[in-house]
């Protein structure tokens, strides 16, 4: 199959920004306010809505998606998204106010509460709250959880261990809540390193941040002894969920001993990822930490009939007793929700064991297809190749040209020439064959040419050092 | 096939046939999926997580069964979330999937449709903040005002941990508020309102060297515009602290620029744009001066050039971000609000110049005039702060403002109760045509 991406030019740009097709400034003023509280002129775009159903046409064609090719990109589960959810999640009762009274939204505050429950069931926690709205958030809660059980605890605990595959977020997570970072180094087949643990993990540990499997596709086998470490030192064990989609109904972190997790509901559940958002990072806890989560939480009213079942009980908001607060100024990003929901509800059980069946089943297809070296092994749902001797950027660049979306690059740093890989299960046999002729079209090419590439999408290769030494990041900057 | 779809085994979004699995399954050379689970029987879960599959009309049913148990009221509730009509080309446009489907544009070269609407986005607050500077998102204006405070941290010559924070403030923004700045270890405290508008004495007051942002709101969380602003521009200038400014792009289409108020930071909720009410469902705009472009979270668009001499556009400056600096990056944001601020942007070219300001200047009016058929009720005045209003205003009950507003629910409206006698009131053209209907309800119920 041949692919060119769509390419619409104008001289020395492509598509014109609108406000290079026609823009307008108008005189503010003579309106209803005085005129010391108003501004005195606004400046911006000014085309007819024809004119601007094509521009954006045209930027849509002029970007890739899931639906447009493979989408392999480690760590980030970029799965098919079926359509049917952005329409529930758009239904006119979905669009109520967050202010309203509780007794007037229980349609809303059940849906929560069911979603609730379907998350712990999966991760094997006992309480979930929906309020983070993204993982990094999910992250941060789920730190600030810890911080405040360790507080109440009359326990000042100063740092955070992160393995050195781990998410970047991690890292920034546990700074951004005043923790010192402790790195630890990987073991010689990619995974936790007990010896290295046991002399991280002392009694300033407030939390070991994991990822099962690890970013490297791994499964942490160690786990429980894992968790028994940090459980003694009186750590607490938290779980990245960016690499849950591996184990829908086979594992549950809940089970391996973590204490609290995120849910990447925008990977996991199918929510489409927006070119960089909207997603949401639920936040499951042990019974032991549930006083702590966000505030409010949604639970069956108390004393409510009945404990399933739509309509026979009401729903409602109460704060957690030690709780950390809030972490979004409402609730949380509740369309993304609904998706998620919907989602989970379509799959089922027996859905969501397929899931992680046919995504670890590509990733090891895939693995055992492409032509660069990938250390360690067994895969659950994504791998690491090294590029070798080849720029890994370069790589990348070359598989857009056969129409594919290359694989997270140079990360993470433990493997050379990284190519983190993860095709997701929504992948077929003929499209993950593709994509290996793809690594090995790529692979032979040693001979320069990738500096050229890529060649047949909209751009080609970008400076991107003149965008950081010299940044232009508004219309305005490029017209002075 | 029905009309339940497909069968709802296994699901119905992989699409492998049995003989491809077994193929695969055979070239990697193992005799089935499961030996491929490198899981320790001791952590395997072996039950069922009791999940029912349904197919996609009985989902579709389920949620439309349950959005139906939320009462219909006309909501004229406002305080930070909005409903501004977003035409049906935002929604069609936005929803094509190679915007809706893509991730983060690590790979500009077939990314330039998101990249540009993005650039486009932030060439859209750079003219409404008059600030040099806009990223591509926060999560909403709790989480922005949260970056906001943090920044102050990074950025001020001298040390000092005191946030200073409007008396009126909604208690989700200062909340998240105070999560974000826990690590830092800052305290937050607020000032006092003078009749809706900053009490400029008593924030002089309050003022000091250990003051590292002073975060004020137009229009405020009761729709007071700010006639002030200057003054906490001129006060913070004098402290060597950050000026916050809380607003949105409606607001700002018609207010003061913020860069002439002296604000250093500008923060808010561009969800106005683009988004309907969607149970809090926000879009953080986050917007400040170049000179602390280095020190700014979230991810910036910039221009360059590709290898054909042409313009092309990229995420810049992205040692500032978690997945290179790691702990030492300028937030944890990674995954934001990209296609939200899609459609604001989208929402935004779509009225044009002369549409946005139509729209803010009916803001203004419609509240004015609403306000001023409430004070003609008896039991009623409004509005309550003799000042100018933005889409909403507090009016004062002499009943309860529980009673009030609980009646009023009855009647099938929704207002908000902000004290024993206070109720607040939102007019946007969401709301005109219910308008009268409205009015007769509060005359009985008043």
């Amino acid at each position: 199959m041949e692919y060119d991406q769509a390419r619409w030019t104008d001289g020395d740009r492509y598509e014109p920004l609108l406000s290079e097709k026609s823009t307008s400034e108008v005189a503010v003023g003579d309106g209803p306010l005085p005129e010391d509280l108003t501004r005195d002129t606004l400046e911006l775009p000014d085309v007819s809505e024809p004119e601007l159903a094509r521009h954006y046409t045209r930027l849509s064609q002029m970007n890739y998606g899931v639906e447009s090719g493979p989408f392999p990109l480690g760590s980030c589960t970029m799965k098919y998204n079926p359509s049917f959810t952005e329409d529930v999640a758009a239904l006119p009762g979905a669009a109520v106010h967050p202010d309203r009274g509780v007794a007037t939204v229980q349609g809303t505050l059940e849906l929560c509460h069911r979603l609730q429950d379907y998350l712990g069931r999966i991760g094997g926690m006992d309480a979930v709250t929906l309020q983070p709205p993204a993982g990094a958030a999910g992250e941060f809660t789920g730190i600030q959880i810890a911080k405040a059980y360790h507080e109440h605890n009359g326990e000042n605990r100063s740092s955070v261990v992160i393995p050195d595959s781990a998410h970047g977020t991690n890292f920034a997570t546990a700074a951004m809540a005043g923790y010192d970072v402790v790195e630890l180094p990987s073991g010689d087949d990619g995974r936790v390193d007990i010896d290295a643990l046991e002399a991280a993990v002392d009694g300033d540990t407030a939390a070991l941040m994991l990822t099962n499997p690890n970013t490297l596709g791994l499964f942490e086998r160690d786990i429980e002894e894992i968790a028994d470490i940090v459980h003694d030192a009186g750590g607490l064990l938290y779980y990245d969920g960016a690499n849950l989609n591996a184990l829908l109904g086979r594992a549950r972190p809940g089970d391996m001993g973590f204490d609290v997790m995120h849910y990447n509901v925008h990977k996991t559940f199918a929510t489409p990822h927006g070119g960089g958002g909207p997603g949401a990072g639920p936040v499951g806890v042990t019974e032991e930490l549930a006083p702590f989560l966000p505030s409010p939480h949604v639970r069956r009213e108390t004393g409510a009939e009945g404990e399933t079942g739509a309509g026979n009980s009401g729903y409602e908001y109460y704060d957690p007793a030690h709780s950390i607060g809030k972490v979004h100024g409402y609730y949380g990003n509740w369309p993304v929700l609904v998706k998620a929901f919907a989602y989970v509800a379509r799959l089922g059980d027996s859905g969501l064991r397929d899931t992680s069946a046919k995504a670890v089943l590509n990733a090891n297809y895939l693995a055992e297809q492409i032509p660069y070296d990938v250390p360690f092994g067994p895969f659950h749902h994504e791998f690491v190749a090294s590029a070798g001797d080849q720029d890994a950027a370069d790589v990348a660049k070359g598989m857009l040209d056969h129409g594919v979306h290359p694989p997270t690059t140079k990360w993470p740093e433990t493997v050379d020439e990284a190519l983190m890989t993860e095709p997701t299960e929504s992948e077929s046999k003929r499209s993950l064959d593709h994509l290996a002729a793809a690594f090995e079209a790529v692979a032979g090419e040693t001979d320069g040419t990738l500096a050229d590439a890529p060649t047949r999408s909209t751009a080609r290769r970008i400076d991107q050092a003149t965008a950081a030494r010299s940044p232009r990041l508004c219309w305005q900057a490029l017209k002075d | 096939m029905s009309d339940s779809g497909p069968p709802t085994t296994g699901s119905p979004y992989v699409p492998h046939s049995p003989s491809e699995t077994a193929a695969m399954l055979d070239a990697i050379g193992v005799p089935d999926v499961e030996s491929l689970f490198d899981v320790p029987e001791s952590v395997a879960f072996e039950d069922d997580l009791d999940i029912e599959a349904r197919s996609e009309r009985e989902v579709r049913t389920e949620i439309e069964a349950l959005l139906a148990r939320n009462d219909d009221l006309t909501e004229f509730l406002g305080r930070g979330h909005y409903g501004h009509y977003v035409p049906s080309v935002v929604d069609d446009l936005s929803r094509r999937s190679e915007f809706l489907t893509s991730y983060t544009q690590y790979q500009p070269e077939v990314a330039q449709g998101f990249l540009q609407a993005l650039f486009e986005y932030q060439s859209l607050l750079v003219e409404l903040t008059g600030l040099d500077v806009a990223n591509c998102s926060m999560y909403d204006d709790a989480t922005a005002l949260g970056e906001a405070a943090t920044l102050s941290q990074r950025v001020r010559s001298v040390s000092g941990d005191r946030i200073l924070v409007p008396a009126h403030l909604r208690d989700g923004k200062r909340g998240v508020l105070e999560n974000y700045v826990d690590g830092p270890g800052c305290t937050v405290e607020s000032y006092p309102m003078d009749d809706g508008c900053v009490d400029v004495d008593a924030l002089a007051a309050a003022m000091d060297e250990d003051v590292a942002m002073v975060y004020a709101e137009t229009p405020t969380v009761r729709g007071v515009v700010e006639e002030r602003a200057d003054a906490v521009g001129e006060l913070t200038d004098d402290h060597d602290a950050l000026f916050c400014l809380g607003t949105d792009p409606v607001a700002m289409a018609l207010l003061e620029r913020p860069v002439d108020v002296g604000a250093d930071v500008v923060v808010g909720d561009a969800a106005t744009l683009g988004t309907g009410t969607a149970y809090g469902f926000g879009l953080g705009l986050f917007a400040t001066r170049e000179e602390y472009l280095r020190q700014v979270p979230g991810r910036l668009v910039g221009a360059s050039e590709d290898a054909s001499g042409r313009r092309a556009y990229t995420l810049t400056l992205q040692t500032r971000e978690q997945h290179i600096r790691k702990e030492r990056a300028t937030s944890n944001i990674c995954t934001n609000q990209a296609w939200v601020a899609l459609r604001a942007a989208m929402h935004a070219a779509w009225l044009g110049p002369d549409g946005l300001v139509d729209l803010a200047e009916s803001c203004v009016t419609r509240a004015r005039g609403l306000a001023a058929k409430l004070d003609e009720v008896v039991g009623l005045q409004a509005p309550v702060h003799d000042r100018h209003h933005f889409r909403e205003f507090v009016a004062h009950t002499d009943q309860p403002a529980r009673v009030v507003a609980e009646d009023l629910t009855d009647e099938g409206y929704a207002v908000h109760k902000v004290g024993e006698h206070l109720i607040q009131i939102c007019a946007t053209a969401q709301r005109s045509g219910a308008e009268d209907a409205f009015l007769e309800a509060i005359e009985e119920v008043a």
